[in-house]
């Protein structure tokens, strides 16, 4: 793989990472209440304020802000998480600033994964959605890096970027011959499968929630590791870095986020590949400070996308996939456009 | 190189052409012989000649005349338009891999689409027109963002991988926001299928073809030349973006056109034109055998769908999908 690093060489200061870091904190936090406090039923901010302080109330507008809206605020924060910090180890693994689950092909095998579940094996619920979505997770990345091993003289940020569309396209033509071919299964999962937040309860959180959280513990680990693979194999090795073994787990985290995040919500794409290259302009260079700041700008993005969804096509809900890619995708050709990927 | 011994080259490259291009119409004929005879209704090949050349019985003929025959046709021609389209766009691209497909082409004619499937139940000759402006405005604003003083290949592909997403998320909510009945047709539609196509369709796909295809053998030269790269082009007299622009256009039109009848059938304009310049060898742009090759595709492929699992029939986009996509793996492992 050629080395193509779209961030800036000069390492930001201590006090600028603290800055940004509590400026992401503070983001998030808006986020959180935006996803509380609007939904299709308008509930004065007061009101829920007080439902949220003193839980228990049995009514309406405790089932509503109780029973949904804050699950599917847990939901898209740990869905967020992972998704923005699968998305920037992928870029450090491949050192290639296109790299992101969706963009690759990552989600797109664990969603037919799990169709495929459900159509062959009838498992149904998340929690017996996540074996499969991490499975198929697996597959799609040893396919992708496969192809990105075995090419003649290795893979630019272009063909990794290309292999990996070839392989969502192929794996999500797939999905649709056993979705057009099952009119129930078409019932229940077209809104999963193009990303979805709503309808989702805490015993979804509460699944993913020991996968996440294991999965963002070793991809803080690994910041140190990836900040040397930057520098390129050769001279990572020398300075006596195991790059195999990064490059493995590296691949390991990423099909832990990215498949718990897709059992849960679906494949949400482009979060991952936007939310590095935005943070990466705060934090600099360094993986340890792009991978923490990920974790907290990516699930404040999935929270305001949701929220927007709701908003614009009220009463009804765009669902949270839709609008990321209308979010991330321009993000994308607009990195396309800039001198981020060398060569173009 | 002697003048002789160059023009004795080209002519064992067009004699070659010519053969390979015999050969794949063959087996096209035979796809159809078998495509007309085989059904729920089986049909003897001395009923089809019957009913082929006006002799048939009443079954016969309304079996191939209303039924058969405009499927059969509609995939020869969907196929032929896609092969042309892929050869086209790949080698203004330079670049095996850039088929409408990938480049976002096909998800905006299919985001057309499937919007005025959805919002306002289109078919027939109004989805046809939606279909071909979506897919003309998505990729003028695809060649629009590519832009740097010219186009080249990389970018586009890129770009047009970005604005595929925005289309396909566009195709995503079209599919969450209307009833189920109204999702499974345009799920149908959307995986490539050949179950809606009637007389009318392929005339009017036929006519399209049939003028697209002259237009486009018109300026293949210049594809040609247009392969040699941007520098040897202009230096041999030809303004290299006007060219591009122009023959874009064509291969826009002539995938819009099969995308409008059949829906996005997948990676036929991928596998076509590579399949067939391998069969003439000698580096040669050839349309005739890529449409040739891209229509036998297409049929083989109906057949597969249509009888493959016995009263469960696919769609035909499937059944290339599933072919075409461990081609492409193949394509791009072995690097280009």
């Amino acid at each position: 793989m050629r080395s193509s690093t779209s961030a800036p060489p000069a390492p930001a200061s201590v006090s600028r990472l603290v800055g940004a870091t509590v400026l992401a904190v503070v983001v998030l936090a808006v986020a959180c209440a935006l996803s509380i406090a609007y939904g299709s039923r308008p509930i004065p901010l007061g009101t829920v304020l007080d439902t949220v302080l003193h839980p228990g109330r049995n009514d309406e507008v405790g089932l509503i802000v109780l029973g949904n809206r804050v699950p599917r605020t847990v939901v898209g924060l740990l869905a967020g998480a992972a998704l923005g910090v699968a998305g920037s180890v992928m870029q450090g693994v491949t050192r290639n600033p296109l790299a992101d689950p969706s963009v690759l092909g990552i989600n797109s095998g664990a969603a037919l994964a799990v169709v495929a579940g459900i159509a062959l094996f009838g498992v149904s619920g998340t929690a017996a959605y996540l074996p499969f979505a991490f499975v198929g997770a697996a597959l799609a990345a040893l396919l992708v890096y496969g192809i990105a091993a075995v090419a003649r003289r290795g893979l630019s940020p272009v063909g990794l970027a290309l292999s990996g569309a070839v392989v969502a396209a192929a794996l999500s033509s797939i999905t649709t011959a056993v979705l057009v071919t099952n009119a129930s299964l078409l019932d229940q999962l077209r809104f999963w499968q193009v990303g979805a937040l709503a309808g989702k309860d805490l015993g979804t959180a509460s699944i993913i929630t020991a996968p996440v959280l294991i999965g963002l513990v070793i991809a803080f680990g690994l910041g140190r590791s990836l900040n040397t693979l930057a520098l390129g194999d050769e001279l990572a090795a020398s300075l006596g870095q195991r790059v195999v073994l990064v490059r493995a787990v590296g691949g390991l985290v990423t099909v832990l986020l990215a498949g718990s995040a897709v059992a849960a919500a679906g494949p949400v794409a482009f979060v991952g590949l936007a939310v590095p290259h935005a943070v990466r302009r705060l934090s600099g260079p360094d993986h340890r400070w792009t991978i923490l700041l990920s974790a907290i700008v990516a699930p404040a993005l999935l929270l305001v996308a949701d929220v927007i969804g709701r908003v614009v096509a009220y009463p009804g809900e765009l669902q949270v996939g839709i609008v990321t890619a209308l979010i991330g995708a321009p993000v994308f050709i607009a990195l396309v456009r800039s001198r981020a990927v060398r060569g173009l | 190189m002697t003048v002789s011994t160059s023009l004795r080259r080209a002519l064992v490259g067009v004699r070659r052409e010519l053969v390979v291009l015999a050969v794949v119409v063959v087996v096209l004929v035979a796809l159809v012989l078998v495509g007309l005879g085989v059904g729920s209704i089986p049909l003897t090949p001395a009923q089809v000649a019957g009913a082929l050349f006006g002799q048939g019985d009443r079954i016969s003929d309304f079996v191939i005349g209303q039924l058969r025959g405009p499927r059969v046709l509609g995939a020869v021609l969907v196929g032929a338009s896609l092969g042309v389209a892929g050869a086209i766009v790949q080698s203004v691209v330079r670049n095996p891999i850039a088929s409408p497909d990938v480049i976002g082409i096909t998800s905006g004619a299919s985001a057309a689409g499937l919007t005025a499937i959805v919002l306002f139940g289109a078919s027939g000759g109004t989805l046809f027109s939606v279909v071909l402006v979506g897919a003309v405005v998505v990729s003028v604003v695809i060649a629009g963002l590519a832009w740097r003083r010219g186009i080249t290949g990389n970018r586009v592909v890129l770009v047009g991988i970005g604005v595929a997403a925005i289309c396909l998320s566009i195709t995503g909510w079209m599919l969450t926001s209307g009833t189920v009945t109204q999702a499974g047709t345009a799920l149908l539609w959307l995986s490539g299928s050949l179950n809606a196509v009637d007389r009318n369709l392929v005339g009017v796909l036929g006519v399209a073809f049939v003028v697209l295809f002259l237009l486009a053998l018109l300026q293949s030269s210049r594809l040609t030349v247009l392969t040699l790269g941007d520098e040897v082009a202009a230096a041999l007299g030809l303004r290299p973006d006007r060219a591009k622009v122009l023959l874009l256009l064509t291969a826009v039109c002539l995938t819009a056109a099969a995308v409008a009848t059949a829906g996005p059938v997948s990676f036929v304009a991928l596998m076509a034109a590579p399949i067939a310049r391998r069969l003439v060898g000698g580096g040669r742009v050839a349309l005739g055998p890529a449409a040739a090759v891209g229509a036998a595709i297409t049929l083989g492929s109906d057949l597969i769908a249509q009888f493959a699992i016995p009263g469960n029939a696919l769609p035909v986009g499937v059944v290339t999908g599933v072919v075409g996509a461990p081609y492409l793996l193949w394509l791009l492992a072995r690097g280009r």
